[in-house]
């Protein structure tokens, strides 16, 4: 056992996590399984490799790679705009399918199943626009840096664990510090409650929505610039999500962020122990082991 | 040329019975039960496995092939599916309704990498071929070989349909409705909520798992491919057609949505040159994705939808039965 898989694991773990806490937010806030979640973050990947393409078309200065890193200013710009974006998108997806099912009071499960629906449609239309051939933000390689104690890693792979940790730490004081933040969590506890005392749920319902898109394409972001870009990208990564949000306690953003690196690990563990093709294995394991044992996750409340 | 016809009618119609059957298994889970199964492709390709598993004959390729009669093969693969879906139903079901969802999201997951990756048992990508065909001795005459297994399906899917039909409106058949409703009411009446869930969830799995098995011999080769999230999703489009809740519903929506599928596909490859053919596949799934949500914003009961009986004592038609709510509540 090399003590690569702690990188491999934290690195792989930081895209968990991240899109982990829009799988929670969306389920603590809107109450319901969101299986659109892993298509915000194909989009997201998508959407800044058509960004980025057209910038380094249109000035080839920009794809010029910027220090250490394999790619060019085209790339943090165009990150930017796929937040944007993909923020957006989740928002038309709530208000031409989620809004009118979540104002006809209907089960909840209606809308996991509309989710489900929106999943395939957006999956397969990213796959008729790029097709299903893997795409790369950039073809430069990287050589690894030494790390000491036998662990590697390239630039890259460091700035998106910086990254990461960064926006979690973000989300985590807008949550508890702020004001909107304050209103999120009063909708989680009581949405009719938190109604009656004058706040604009609808104003949280987009907030949600941006936060969890936002950090979805900031995820696929990074998944596409250390992995590739594909757009099954999401839905493989879906059950991890999930895992990782039940395993951190619904409605726990620092749950998710570390349940996300910790299924990370187990999958970098797995890859080494038992081979690579068992990956997709781990998420499903550690949410039966999570079910059984504590249901209410790491950081969650019982019911 | 009205042989030709006919043998393609036969076996269009066999498999559109295929896809009815796994649709009634789902109708138990869904639409008299309201339990969420994202995981139909996983409990329908497990079903396939095992029967081709119990029934082909011995093979150096993998292991398993035990030779045994195909009837042996679908009760075995009902008996499989219907073991894991109580599994995975006992895990979830004491829990909140979307972990069921995720679970069952998981295990299709799993079986697919199953599927793919214990090559010694299933053989891996390529699957496994030479599945006994039931009727295999007259397959040298196209019609003869299409009439009898659209009668065998067309029995089979009669007898779940009447038998579900029964069960529908058993005692047992009604508290699973009344729990749907009203839960804390079920509740207070003594109905133990979560054991009538798990037993019709692991009905509906089982039938599922003998749907997949008839598919798998009626075709004669299985491979992972054919089980891949899309057939969860083809599956739900037939019962939400169809009309959830309704075992007529699910069939009528199991035959229209496969013609449409399958018209839809032979136009493509007609009309689409071959290079465009994966793309424009994919459009496709995209316009059925759309219309799956479209149907549930603007048609949630589906073609048929539920027919709300309370008892065999108030029949359609009667003064109490009018006064029946008709809103749709789910």
């Amino acid at each position: 056992m090399s003590p690569q898989i702690l990188v491999d694991g934290l690195i792989s773990g930081a895209m968990i996590g991240l899109g982990a806490i829009g799988v929670t937010l969306t389920y603590s806030i809107l109450r319901f399984a969101n299986f659109a979640h892993g298509e915000f973050i194909s989009w997201g990947a998508y959407f800044a490799f058509a960004v980025s393409g057209l910038l380094g078309y249109l000035s080839g200065g920009l794809a010029a790679p910027i220090g250490p890193f394999s790619f060019g200013w085209s790339l943090p710009i165009a990150a930017v705009a796929s937040v944007a974006l993909t923020a957006g998108l989740a928002l038309l997806v709530d208000a031409v399918l989620f809004r009118p099912l979540r104002s006809r009071r209907g089960a909840v499960i209606i809308l996991v199943m509309a989710s489900f629906g929106a999943a395939l449609a957006l999956r397969n239309l990213l796959e008729f626009i790029f097709t299903s051939r893997p795409d790369y933000y950039t073809t430069n390689l990287q050589i690894a840096m030494r790390l000491g104690g036998g662990m590697r890693a390239t630039p890259d792979q460091l700035l998106c664990l910086g990254v990461a940790a960064v926006l979690a730490l973000a989300v985590h004081l807008l949550l508890t510090r702020t004001a909107i933040g304050r209103s999120m969590r009063a909708v989680s506890e009581n949405p009719q409650l938190s109604g009656i005392v004058g706040i604009d749920i609808r104003s949280v319902v987009r907030m949600v929505w941006i936060l969890g898109a936002g950090l979805a394409a900031v995820a696929g972001i990074m998944t596409g610039l250390i992995v590739q870009i594909r757009p099954e990208m999401g839905l493989d990564l879906l059950l991890p999500l999930f895992a990782a949000a039940i395993l951190g306690g619904i409605g726990s953003v620092p749950g998710a962020m570390i349940a996300g690196l910790i299924v990370g690990l187990a999958e970098a563990l797995t890859v080494q122990v038992f081979g690579a093709e068992w990956r997709a294995a781990v998420a499903f394991v550690i949410l039966v082991a999570i079910l059984l044992l504590r249901p209410q996750g790491l950081f969650g409340r019982p019911e | 040329m009205i042989l030709h016809l006919f043998s393609y009618g036969a076996f269009f119609t066999t498999v559109a019975l295929t896809y009815a059957i796994i649709c009634l298994g789902l109708n138990v889970q869904w639409g008299q039960t309201g339990l969420f199964n994202v995981g139909v492709a996983g409990f329908v390709g497990l079903g396939a496995y095992v029967s081709a598993l119990l029934t082909t004959p011995h093979s150096a390729e993998h292991i398993g092939g035990f030779g045994l009669p195909i009837l042996a093969g679908w009760l075995g693969a009902a008996l499989a599916a219907g073991l894991a879906t109580l599994c995975v139903g006992w895990l979830t079901l004491r829990l909140r309704a979307d972990y069921l969802a995720i679970a069952t999201f998981g295990f299709a997951v799993v079986v697919q990498l199953c599927l793919l990756n214990l090559q010694p048992i299933t053989g891996g990508a390529l699957g496994i071929a030479f599945i006994p065909r039931p009727f295999a001795a007259s397959a040298h005459d196209p019609a003869r070989f299409g009439a009898l297994n659209l009668a065998v399906m067309a029995a089979v899917v009669l007898a779940l349909y009447l038998a579900l039909e029964r069960l529908g409106r058993s005692p047992w058949g009604r508290v699973l409705r009344a729990i749907r409703e009203d839960e804390t009411a079920a509740l207070a009446l003594g109905k133990n909520a979560t054991r009538f869930r798990l037993q019709a969830f692991a009905i509906g799995g089982a039938i599922m798992g003998l749907g997949g098995a008839a598919q798998g011999h009626f075709i004669g080769f299985i491979a992972p491919d054919n089980y891949l999230p899309m057939l969860t999703f083809q599956v739900w489009v037939m019962l939400i057609v169809g009309g959830s809740g309704n075992n007529r519903g699910a069939i009528l929506g199991a035959i229209v949505v496969w013609g449409i599928w399958a018209l839809s596909a032979s136009a493509i490859a007609a009309v689409v040159p071959a290079d465009q053919q994966a793309r424009t596949a994919s459009l496709q799934i995209v316009l059925i994705g759309v219309a799956l949500c479209a149907i549930l914003l603007l048609r949630p009961r589906g073609i048929l939808g539920e027919v709300r009986i309370v008892s065999r004592h108030l029949l359609p038609g009667s003064r109490l039965r009018q006064r029946l709510p008709h809103a749709d509540r789910r």
